[in-house]
């Protein structure tokens, strides 16, 4: 009987080692980024593209390139606040090496190794260059240093629980950046990466499972509206099949819809990013968008 | 019995509460509606689809200016819910916030009517009127209704 026990705890043991051991926090080493010239032209377009002031810019306050932080990200899981991403070297990530950054784009890592909550969509932002993101890094750079730190999250257990993080990466972060698809024009491809990789488009756009995972059948095919009331639609041909590619790209442009209405909602803030994308860009995103196969 | 009667009557105020409300909430559905539809008239002119209309343009944004003054009395507190309203509590939480986007939209169709005698000047004043929609939807109307 005591044989039985002593044997069911190592067993135990085991796999909470082996359980720590594949769901550890994964970093990507300096050594792992070769030699690079930041493009801050191309970092603008990046830091648009990747909506990040849609969530970091300090609140009730106009000047979108103020990122201290701080606003109430609402979800089932509680209220997270996305923190000071400005290059404030106390309060922001002025002190991050380039390492750091892509580490916590693409690896949902932070430089004390811990595990973020995946309401910072680095399972879209995976699929970004390593190119893409130093150039977005160069440019978060340039902004104004804000100083003050946002406050905690407020989650409610067992979210809280970062380690358990560390198995939730285990189902849905794969580590797989974007591949284009030969057989497709440049133009799709571009928008296709767009809209996966920095656009993170399907995190709001998706119905989500009960680990909070996309169901990646129903990729794009609308959900719940995490953040509350309502609903996020469909982006697929099933419910966009009388947009024009054109009516598509004119949304992201200025989020008028082709009926005349505004997008409103989470969308209006998304537009205030988008809006500031070259029209190629609108255009190959909408090019994307309009190939999206009919899902219900 | 007497709490029969009771919920009874509770139920049939509630009725009558929603009839009530469901008007309100219905006429300021017509009056988007035909906000969009002029919104859409302007939007294919400004993208050259259509030929410029002077009277097209005094008309739109007259009934947005009309409906910006009309707004303030469209949502009494019994029309917080029903007729599918996308309307978001925050219009009654927040109402001084609400008015100010109110007044906010009015001021950019009266700025706009002015100058909406041409092209050009519809091209220059229509972001604004597309701003206040988009402003106000943001935060006080819901994503979405399925």
């Amino acid at each position: 009987m005591r044989r039985l026990l002593l044997a069911l705890v190592l067993l135990g043991l085991a796999g909470a080692v082996a359980f720590w051991f594949v769901t550890r926090p994964q970093s990507i080493a300096a050594g792992e980024l070769p030699a690079h010239k930041p493009n801050l032209e191309n970092g603008k377009v990046m830091f648009f593209a990747g909506g990040c002031a849609g969530c970091h810019t300090t609140p009730k306050q106009d000047d979108r390139m103020r990122l201290g932080g701080g606003m109430a990200l609402r979800s089932p899981y509680g209220t997270f606040y996305p923190p000071n991403i400005s290059p404030d070297p106390k309060d922001g990530i002025g002190a991050w090496t380039e390492a750091n950054f892509v580490t916590a784009m693409v690896k949902g890592t932070s430089p004390d190794g811990r595990h973020y909550f995946p309401s910072f969509p680095y399972t879209s932002y995976q699929r970004m260059t390593f190119a893409d993101l130093r150039d977005m890094f160069a440019f978060i750079k340039t902004l104004p240093p804000v100083s003050g730190r946002e406050r905690d999250h407020d989650i409610r257990f067992p979210f809280n629980i970062r380690l358990s993080l560390g198995g939730w990466k285990f189902l849905y972060l794969d580590g797989r950046p974007f591949t284009p698809d030969p057989n497709r024009p440049v133009q799709w491809n571009r928008g296709a990466y767009l809209v996966n990789g920095p656009g993170h488009c399907a995190e709001c756009h998706s119905p989500r499972d009960l680990l909070g995972g996309i169901v990646e059948a129903r990729r794009f095919a609308g959900g719940p509206n995490p953040e509350g009331e309502g609903t996020i639609p469909n982006i697929t041909q099933q419910a966009l099949g009388e947009y024009s590619e054109k009516d598509i790209a004119e949304v992201l442009a200025s989020g008028t819809t082709p009926d005349g209405d505004s997008v409103g909602s989470s969308m209006a803030a998304v537009v205030r990013n988008t809006s500031q994308l070259p029209a190629s860009d609108h255009a190959a995103m909408a090019a994307y968008i309009k190939s999206l196969p009919p899902v219900k | 019995m007497i709490r029969t009667i009771v919920v009874m009557a509770a139920v049939a105020i509630g009725i009558g509460g929603v009839a009530a409300q469901s008007d309100v909430i219905s006429e300021r559905k017509a009056l988007m509606k035909k906000n969009a539809q002029h919104a859409k008239g302007m939007n294919g002119m400004i993208k050259g689809e259509t030929p410029f209309d002077a009277a097209a343009a005094a008309a739109a944004f007259t009934q947005w200016g009309e409906t910006a003054a009309a707004m303030p009395k469209l949502f009494p507190d019994n029309s917080k819910t029903g007729g599918e309203t996308r309307a978001l509590p925050k219009i009654w939480e927040d109402s001084a916030g609400w008015n100010a986007q109110i007044a906010g939209f009015a001021k950019a169709a009266a700025a706009g009517k002015a100058k909406a005698t041409s092209l050009e000047g519809l091209k220059e004043t229509m972001p604004a009127v597309s701003k206040a929609c988009n402003d106000c939807h943001e935060g006080y109307r819901a994503a979405q209704k399925k």
